[in-house]
């Protein structure tokens, strides 16, 4: 058997961190506890599963660990509340893997770290540190913020989390509606994380993306008539049917409209045009459905230049009218691009460096935009600046070739 | 169960006329009402102007005794109540009806120590 390294167990333990985390806070009453717990759980997996080798459940070993764990740090400390105690030595025999109530937990997990009095940057950290996994220096590059601050926002609302007594419970049905804002802005950053992983080698890291929409699913299941959840769901299961085709066999990212879309998923596709369709039907438009309708735009396109891209702009036009944004307004640009020209798209783009100069993709469009224009020594410094925002490997490669491509072409 | 502050911030200056008053007074009253039944009230009431305070200081080992309010501003606390409730979302709700009766912007702040 291969020698489990560090980094495969960290990986495990990334992958069912939010599990583990969201049924031993049920258990102890207290987040701080439940990821002191797993990580006390990895400190003895890295002891025992490179001698032993990997568990056969390794969510139900973490589990099982980490209360073993807790069980352990609370008789020998003394200082600790003994509720806690108590409450670890109540629920240490509880059945571990009884998917329903791991579920539950989850979604209470959600709702606890996506509660209104915490501030919405605090929400989505909580989120991805204790639901996702993510270390905070990864959630600090996802956010544009330094991993300090990042830090500090984290410890904060945990302590307002416990200090002023958020509940770690399911809203009722009345409260639900409102409840579910912040929880669905929540799930698509994760889905985002996932779909292009701000840093690292992968382009991809498929299980976040299937994270977010397993638990977007949920909610979906339960709020069958908010067509945002339904909007969302599409929006997620589009883009990911386009998986398969954006990266090559070697880990190259390849743009939409050199995609092979033979590849894209039509399982995924059919299912997130169906619940386009539905939330058509129901003509209630909000953020996320318009950009689930400029997904489904492409999933009908036999190719980049049979796409509606007229339709697109309108779409993005609705987009900005409701949420005006310079992310919304960048992708606007691209549509306009293909309907009248690079120029007109490169003056619409030009503003936005007031906002967007430390997004990589802003530099990678303008770029773009300027090559298709022939003016390649600014696109050349448009990638170079690119590539030094760009921690993706993948997509650092791609603007080296396109770098490459032009300074060769020039010589 | 858990002790919260809800303070009630209330913009300096004359109180609105006895017309405006006395139905936002009377909905006031019938969720303090209502929170005494509910067992949640501790305690609370409302406080005279801010022009009232008077703030001491304690620096050098001098006691200084001076007119308030200590922060100067366009709003000061005009009223709170103390209550006792499970968890946030209750606090939540009872700062709600709060709000909703007094229509003034209510903080919900939590105690350190446990009820």
């Amino acid at each position: 058997m291969a020698a489990l390294s560090q980094i495969d167990i960290a990986r495990t333990f990334r992958e069912e961190y939010g599990r583990a985390v969201a049924v031993l806070t049920r258990s102890f009453g207290d987040i701080d506890a439940a990821e002191e717990a797993v990580q006390d759980a990895f400190i003895t997996a890295i002891e025992r599963w490179p001698r032993e080798g990997p568990p056969p459940s390794p969510a139900g070993w973490i589990i099982t660990t980490a209360r073993n764990r807790a069980i352990d740090r609370l008789r020998k400390d003394s200082s600790r509340h003994e509720r806690h105690e108590q409450a670890v030595l109540l629920q240490a025999n509880d059945p571990l893997d009884e998917d329903e109530s791991v579920h539950d937990d989850r979604l209470r997990l959600i709702f606890t770290c996506c509660h209104p009095s915490l501030a919405t940057s605090a929400q989505v950290a909580l989120t991805l540190r204790l639901l996702g996994g993510l270390t905070t220096a990864e959630i600090a590059k996802a956010f544009l913020v330094p991993e300090v601050t990042l830090a500090q926002r984290l410890v904060r609302a945990k302590g307002k989390i416990r200090d002023a007594g958020i509940p770690y419970r399911i809203p009722e049905a009345s409260e639900l509606p409102a409840r579910l804002i912040p929880v669905l802005a929540v799930l698509y950053l994760i889905f985002n994380e996932g779909y292009a992983a701000t840093s690292g080698s992968d382009l991809v890291r498929g299980e976040l993306c299937a994270e977010a929409i397993r638990l977007t699913r949920v909610l979906s299941s339960e709020l069958p008539d908010e067509m945002e959840v339904q909007g969302l769901l599409a929006l997620m299961l589009l883009s990911d049917a386009r998986r398969p085709a954006r990266v090559t066999a070697d880990g190259q990212m390849i743009l939409l409209r050199d995609q092979d879309r033979s590849k894209w998923d039509p399982v995924a596709t059919a299912e997130g045009l169906r619940l386009v369709q539905r939330c058509v039907q129901y003509n209630r438009p909000g953020p996320y459905q318009i950009q689930a309708a400029i997904n489904a735009t492409h999933a009908i396109a036999a190719s980049t230049a049979e796409t509606n891209w007229a339709q697109i702009v309108t779409l993005y036009d609705q987009l900005l009218a409701i949420q005006p944004s310079p992310i919304v307004a960048l992708n606007r640009a691209v549509a306009v691009a293909e309907v009248d020209g690079p120029q007109t798209a490169l003056q619409l783009i030009d503003p936005l460096v007031v906002d967007l100069d430390r997004f990589y993709l802003f530099h990678a469009i303008r770029a773009d935009l300027l090559r298709q224009l022939g003016r390649n020594e600014e696109a050349a410094a448009s990638y170079s600046k690119a590539m030094e925002r760009c921690e993706n490997d993948a997509e650092r490669d791609f603007l080296k070739r396109r770098l490459t491509e032009l300074t060769s072409r020039a010589v | 169960m858990k002790h919260y502050l809800l303070s009630i911030y209330q913009p300096d200056g004359p109180p609105p006329p006895p017309e405006f008053l006395e139905p936002i007074m009377r909905d006031v009253n019938e969720v303090i009402r209502e929170m005494k039944a509910a067992g949640a009230l501790v305690f609370g009431g409302g406080l005279y102007p801010a022009s009232t305070a008077t703030v001491l200081t304690f620096k050098d080992g001098k006691m200084l005794t001076t007119d308030g309010p200590y922060i100067e501003g366009k709003e000061h606390l005009g009223g709170f109540d103390i209550i006792q409730a499970p968890d946030l979302d209750a606090a939540l709700e009872w700062g709600r009806k709060l709000a909703r009766a007094i229509t003034l912007p209510i903080e919900v702040r939590p105690f350190q120590h446990n009820a």
